[in-house]
């Protein structure tokens, strides 16, 4: 190892100091970039990170596929009949889910990098300070709808057909997106609020289960008992999953639309400032 | 912005900085004149990185006052953010991405556009002598590359103060002074440059003043040779043929130099710490000293000269070497 350093320190070409005392030259400073220009350069880092690290998208790719099949057909024929006939039903809720439960990837990646020495720099620089995380949810957003895309053509696949056409599926995945977006904030909350990345994995597991699961995702919740179907009915991720089974279906339901984006404005509100208050001060 | 003065790059006073029971940064002053090298120095854990990360607003103090360019950074910080740049102690950059991917990402974060950004950081890479290995992840570079690939991130623009937070540390001698020459190109263009470092050799190279922080607290402050007068001139080590005539030589030597001589375990050598009092240079001592051993007829097989070690600098100002607070923790926990 020590051989190796030495030998590149050797190869190195020299540093050039009367070109470098040019480019040190007082020049005009240029404008510091606006706020959606910085999101939207981190937003590029996020990206560079997938290209050198393409390994990263197993989460999004096989995790989603691996999700519509086994449900399809573990509970299609006890459910609906046939595995055919519960993807109808089936699909637009465990796309809901997959990308739900990817967003917790966000507060680990968050809270392995914040220990990097790069965040001094970035926290130093004379930018919007939301800028960072924004960046980083940029470039979950490409990665939440990389899996809804994957996830929908598995699904077309196993024989879904979506009655509201491309158009109804592209809102609904931009729905999806959008609240995704939104929901993140919770994580980065918790990226920078735990310590290790394995707490951060095992509160986001805590999380996630529950909310998941304890929805309208896998069967209709006239059949759970009062109590849960009061949880049931008034959760995000039920709003969610009925608004985007509606859109696919080429109903839009504007009342469940306005109860998600509601939800995911909520989140932004919260968990946005925390973030902001925890990364200021880390 | 009342309490500044004029031609000063950071001002602070009574600066304090404490982790749960520890006193991190202790209430310091710090002066630092405009277009300068000021060297910080002190072993680690002294306060020399907290007190940098306050000054670069990354850390918020929590008692006495810090201004830089008369803007403070606590309630300023943004204006401070545009003037500064930060050379962390572990390489400040994103180990995952290229080093041409860095330069580009933080010059579009400075606010240049795509394609100035693309260039400035091609001519960076190119000064740097780093061109080859543009399009290679920075965790593959050598320590020196990382090093220079950093530095070269803190000057996409050309910062008003640059702080370079042990920018040698675990360097071989001859990437350090590469990196001493890019810090002397850098404050040629008229950057003011906060260098902290352990090593005071490097102090010596690039600082034209220096304070000496030690356990939160600056413990001595001033020019080079304010310092260096303070702990005395260095120390000549020689090693004589015969070991029977170690006892006249030290002799000789504490006649000669006035100076302290110590009597090494090798029997055959010899320590003499030099009087800082002394008007004559070091060399010019040694050189006494060497004449009046021939005359009398001790032979000298080997002698050197030796600087004032950083230990001697502590023992000397704080009446405690650089390791006693290990040595403490150590017979705590034994």
């Amino acid at each position: 190892m020590s051989t190796v350093t030495t030998k590149e320190t050797q190869d190195l070409a020299p540093v050039r100091t009367d070109s470098l005392a040019a480019l040190l030259v007082a020049k005009e400073r240029p404008p510091r970039p606006s706020a959606w220009s910085a999101s939207l350069t981190f937003g590029w880092r996020a990206i560079l990170k997938i290209k050198h690290v393409p390994e990263q998208l197993f989460d999004v790719t096989a995790f989603p596929i691996m999700m519509v099949l086994m449900y399809t057909y573990l509970f299609g024929g006890a459910l609906a009949g046939s595995p055919e006939e519960y993807i109808q039903f089936l699909l637009p809720g465990i796309l809901v889910m997959s990308v739900v439960m990817i967003t917790m990837y966000t507060g680990v990646s968050v809270n392995t990098d914040i220990e990097k020495g790069v965040f001094d720099r970035f926290r130093s620089l004379p930018i919007w300070r939301p800028s960072t995380m924004v960046g980083y949810l940029l470039g979950d957003a490409l990665r939440y709808t990389i899996a809804s895309v994957v996830m929908l053509t598995v699904g077309m696949i196993l024989g879904y057909r979506p009655d509201g056409g491309f158009l109804g599926v592209v809102a609904g995945i931009a729905l999806l997106v959008v609240f995704s977006f939104a929901f993140s904030w919770i994580w980065t909350m918790f990226g920078l609020l735990l310590r290790t990345e394995k707490s951060v994995m095992g509160v986001s597991m805590m999380v996630i289960f529950p909310l998941t699961f304890l929805s309208n995702v896998f069967v209709d919740p006239r059949t759970m008992p009062g109590w849960l179907q009061a949880f049931v009915n008034n959760s995000p991720v039920t709003h969610l999953a009925s608004a985007v089974r509606g859109l696919m279906a080429g109903d839009w339901p504007a009342a469940e639309v306005a109860w998600s984006l509601g939800w995911a404005g909520l989140f932004v509100l919260v968990f946005g400032p925390v973030t902001m208050r925890l990364y200021n001060r880390k | 912005m009342s309490q500044h003065t004029a031609g000063l790059a950071i001002e602070t006073a009574g600066l304090v900085k404490t982790f749960g029971e520890t006193r991190a940064v202790d209430g310091v002053d710090l002066a630092v004149p405009t277009g300068t090298v000021y060297g910080v120095l002190g072993p680690n854990g002294a306060g020399k990185t907290t007190t940098v990360k306050m000054l670069a607003t990354l850390l918020r103090p929590d008692g006495g006052q810090a201004h830089v360019f008369g803007h403070d950074v606590v309630r300023e910080a943004d204006a401070v953010r545009g003037l500064v740049s930060l050379t962390g102690q572990y390489a400040s950059v994103d180990e995952d991405l290229t080093g041409a991917e860095n330069l580009v990402l933080l010059a579009r974060l400075l606010g240049h556009a795509k394609k100035p950004a693309r260039e400035r950081a091609a001519q960076l890479l190119e000064a740097f002598g780093l061109t080859d290995a543009a399009a290679k992840q920075v965790k593959h570079y050598s320590g020196g590359m990382r090093r220079r690939i950093d530095i070269a991130a803190s000057i996409l623009s050309t910062p008003d103060l640059l702080f370079l937070d042990e920018p040698t540390t675990g360097l071989d001698p001859r990437s350090r002074n590469q990196v001493w020459d890019i810090v002397r190109a850098v404050v040629a263009q008229g950057t003011t440059v906060l260098l902290t470092t352990q090593y005071l050799d490097e102090a010596d190279q690039l600082a034209s003043r220096i304070a000496v922080i030690d356990r939160g607290k600056v413990i001595a402050e001033g020019t080079k040779g304010e310092l260096k007068a303070s702990v005395g001139a260095g120390s000549v080590h020689l090693r004589l043929r015969d070991a029977e005539q170690r006892p006249q030589a030290a002799e000789v030597l504490s006649r000669v130099l006035d100076a302290q001589v110590q009597q090494d375990p090798d029997p055959v050598a010899l320590t003499a710490r030099l009087a800082a009092a002394s008007g004559d240079t070091a060399a010019e001592q040694a050189a006494r000293a060497l004449s009046e051993l021939a005359r009398t007829g001790i032979t000298v097989d080997n002698f050197s000269l030796g600087q004032p070690s950083l230990d001697e600098v502590f023992l000397a100002l704080t009446g405690h070497d650089t390791q006693a607070d290990d040595a403490v923790k150590n017979e705590v926990a034994a």
